[in-house]
């Protein structure tokens, strides 16, 4: 084992992972937004909504693809950097990805054509159709890889035969403890940072002098859905960690930086946590919390890192990106209360709120990935919870070739972000010279959706 | 219900079945991309339109062998990909700039399409010449010598000119008027690029290779072999007979030259299975040393005696949708 080899295969596999999470992020909420513009559209027949889905299909289908393509080179990473991975706990993770493959991917490559470009080659309700089981796809495809996500946290349902993991019981496997905690929590996830990117733009939109109906009605739609799904976020949250705390109360201790196993601990606001020493700097925190939170109880006893010295996590990357996480997460509810207050009480967000929203749009990202920092890091030395260690796992090729294409990965994911970002403010602002509804569209939107009287019409002559 | 055997043989052939779809159908769409005209906007435009529909699910193949690969053999796995471990990151890299190239290029400020068109093009070259690479390499039993390097290039190359010929045959059934005259004379000299590459492989394999030349052409094999390249060579002489007589009037039989060259693609794979079975990794590892434990991949398969008729089922409704002439690429 080259420990070179290890650290550029673990830096390798990081890039990757992170990069490629940005887009599903989006994708897997942002489906299901695109359900609900088509079927508020069939319901009213209100060109509105088809604005809304037009312009939002077209940036789904961008992400969309930057998802498959970086997912694609997943599929490689484990053959290629981590063979003892395939090679140890293979029939566990094998079904799991290959019905992630079966079920998911090919249903949403499968529908995605007619999503896209099919609306004139099939009827209204056959495209609504292939609109639901695209979200549908990518909801299971979720749930696949976040079992085995789960079950490599939390492993059960299997046997050790020589060395080689063997499944006992496939429905413990799958429903394994951290999995149900860990999928709302990563769904929800991925709502708020739909609902974030599509209140940025839409307000980057205004902003830019955009007057027509539909960025004001997705910047509304997109603030009312956040108001109430980053509270409820910070519930699972709360329940996840819980949970966590009984399976893997080292990762707590990381988190919570909780050196010696004591009582009435304080929840840390910041800390400088120092590994050499096992101590933190600078404490500032409020006395109690912690134990009140995880304990439910201000005197409640955690057990410390001390517990688990050479077993435990780095303790300075968990501690950190959990506090962003949470930081990032408060802020999202701050700004869609506020802003959604500003939508019921005068009907319109002010421009010194919309600057903010615009500069939230991407805070879904930086949470999401902070959180999977927390987990991914908080799991380490293990790659499997006591099960496999992502030292055993690691590849033994030269460091050099690691090197070659960790750099090439690197520039190639720095220029894709760039271009993906540039292009999305690229397209708000195309959309902000397109015209407002037309009386053909109201025409279309009655052809396709049957609906008679259109709710907005008067508001278009 | 199977016993490990079993499993291993059923696990290859649905393997196989996905590979030969992935070199068909990305194939196709790959060669598309390779033709891609940089001068002609309207042309580019009318091409990326054929596969815009396909492309992702034609790429879901190559994912789903890679796939059960790792489920079923997991040891073969990370041998093949660690022997071919930086052109695996040059294939990666290609499909993923071609991926995106599709969407950037209709997205992205106008005056960046023809860099993105670029893209798009050397991506999906690098992508096929990458694939013939590893091909080649896989066929050599990743040998580290000059032989081996050398046909794993010519291998490249003929991957490279396959993938051409197939594109270019699915746009002159996809297209029409200037477009369509323009795919048949692609067309007509990619077939001969693919004929010499076929027959440069088929005789370099078995003489640098003794356990293929034995398969072959070993007394009765011969016998039951000889047929198939006889039918690969005598489809190569169809469909360039079909392509001197296209255009026809009334777009008679534009789809005759795509349909032979789908036929020439399994012939050819189905050859290359035939020297290699049951290794997976040619003289090192058979199917039945690789296979992975029997509980779990017959987990799978009842998955994938479930799944994959309905995925060929809504793969064809997809192609019914998008039958025909293309039309403009257009988000609606």
């Amino acid at each position: 084992m080259v420990e070179e080899t290890l650290m550029l295969s673990r830096l390798q596999f990081a890039a990757n992972v992170s990069f490629h999470i940005l887009f599903p992020t989006i994708s897997i909420a942002l489906s299901w937004f695109l359900v609900a513009f088509k079927v508020r559209f069939n319901q009213t027949g209100d060109p509105v909504w088809m604005r809304a889905y037009r312009f939002w299909v077209k940036i789904f289908a961008l992400t969309f693809a930057l998802g498959v393509v970086s997912g694609i080179t997943m599929s490689f990473q484990f053959g290629t950097n981590w063979p003892g991975f395939m090679e140890t706990v293979g029939n566990i993770a094998g079904p799991l990805l290959g019905y992630e493959v079966l079920t998911a991917f090919f249903l949403e490559a499968g529908f995605l054509g007619i999503m896209l470009f099919g609306m004139n080659r099939v009827s209204n309700r056959v495209h609504t159709a292939a609109t639901i089981i695209v979200a549908v796809g990518t909801a299971l495809s979720a749930f696949w890889i976040l079992a085995l996500n789960s079950w490599m946290q939390t492993p059960q349902g299997f046997e050790m035969r020589d060395g080689v993991a063997h499944a006992t019981n496939w429905f413990e496997i799958i429903f394994n403890p951290s999995f149900p905690y860990r999928l709302i929590h990563m769904v929800l996830a991925s709502a708020l940072t739909a609902t974030f990117l599509i209140a940025g733009i839409s307000a980057y939109r205004l902003l830019k002098g955009d007057d027509k109906r539909a960025p004001k009605l997705t910047l509304k739609v997109a603030l009312f859905v956040a108001a109430v799904l980053a509270p409820t976020q910070a519930l699972v949250g709360d329940f996840h960690g819980l949970n966590t705390l009984e399976n893997q109360p080292q990762k707590i201790a990381a988190m919570e930086g909780i050196w010696e196993t004591e009582s009435r601990v304080p929840l840390l606001l910041f800390a400088i946590p120092d590994e050499t020493s096992r101590e933190n700097h600078f404490e500032i925190g409020i006395p109690g919390l912690a134990s009140l939170i995880l304990k439910h109880d201000i005197n409640g006893e955690l057990q410390g890192l001390s517990e688990f010295e050479g077993n435990h996590p780095p303790v300075a990357p968990v501690f950190y990106a959990f506090r962003i996480m949470v930081g990032i997460g408060m802020l999202m509810m701050a700004i869609a209360w506020f802003g959604s207050f500003q939508l019921m009480r005068k009907g319109q967000v002010s421009a010194l709120t919309l600057k903010a929203i615009v500069a939230m749009s991407f805070s879904g990202w930086i949470a999401t990935l902070a959180g999977w920092y927390v987990t991914e890091i908080g799991r380490q030395p293990w790659l499997v919870s006591g099960v496999l260690t992502a030292q055993q796992a690691a590849t033994d090729i030269a460091p050099a070739n690691v090197a070659i294409s960790l750099v090439m990965y690197c520039v190639l994911y720095l220029v894709l972000l760039g271009a993906y970002l540039h292009t999305l403010f690229v397209m708000a602002r195309r959309a902000v010279e397109i015209e407002e509804i037309k009386p053909e569209e109201i025409a279309d939107a009655r052809s396709r959706t049957g609906q008679n009287t259109i709710k907005g019409e008067a508001r278009y002559v | 219900m199977f016993d490990a055997n079993t499993l291993a043989i059923i696990f290859i052939a649905l393997m196989g079945l996905s590979v030969i779809l992935y070199a068909v159908l990305d194939g196709y769409d790959l060669g598309v991309g390779i033709l891609l005209p940089l001068e002609h906007d309207q042309h580019s435009d009318r091409m990326v339109a054929s596969i815009g529909p396909f492309w992702d699910a034609n790429e879901t193949w190559l994912v789903l062998a890679v796939g059960l690969l790792l489920i079923a053999f997991p040891s073969a796995h990370s041998l093949i990909l660690r022997e071919l471990y930086l052109p695996t990151a040059i294939l990666l890299i290609s499909l993923v700039l071609r991926g995106v190239a599709f969407d950037f290029r209709a997205k992205a400020p106008f005056s960046h399409k023809p860099t993105w068109n670029r893209v798009f093009k050397i991506g999906s070259l690098l992508a096929a010449l990458s694939q013939g690479y590893m091909l080649g390499m896989y066929v050599m039993g990743f040998e580290e010598s000059w032989a081996a390097v050398g046909f794993s290039l010519l291998s490249a190359l003929g991957v490279a000119a396959a993938y051409t010929f197939i594109g270019a045959c699915w746009l002159i059934m996809k297209t029409e008027g200037v477009l369509q005259k323009r795919a048949v004379g692609w067309a007509k000299k990619a077939v001969g690029l693919c004929i010499v590459g076929t027959f440069a492989v088929s005789v370099v394999n078995p003489w640098i290779n003794p356990t293929v030349y034995g398969r072959w052409l070993s007394w009765p094999n011969v016998l039951y072999l000889a047929p198939l390249p006889i039918l690969c060579m005598l489809l190569f002489a169809f469909n360039y007979r079909a392509l001197s007589k296209l255009p026809a009037s009334g777009d008679r039989g534009c789809w005759i030259p795509f349909v032979s060259a789908v036929a020439i693609f399994l012939l050819c794979f189905f050859g290359l299975a035939v020297s290699f079975f049951p290794y997976i990794v040619p003289g090192q590892l058979t199917i039945w040393d690789a296979a992975a434990a029997p509980e779990s991949l017959t987990i799978i398969l009842w998955g994938a005696i479930v799944v994959v008729p309905i995925i060929l089922c809504y793969t064809a409704f997809a192609y019914r949708v998008f039958w025909g002439k293309v039309d403009e690429l257009k988000y609606y």
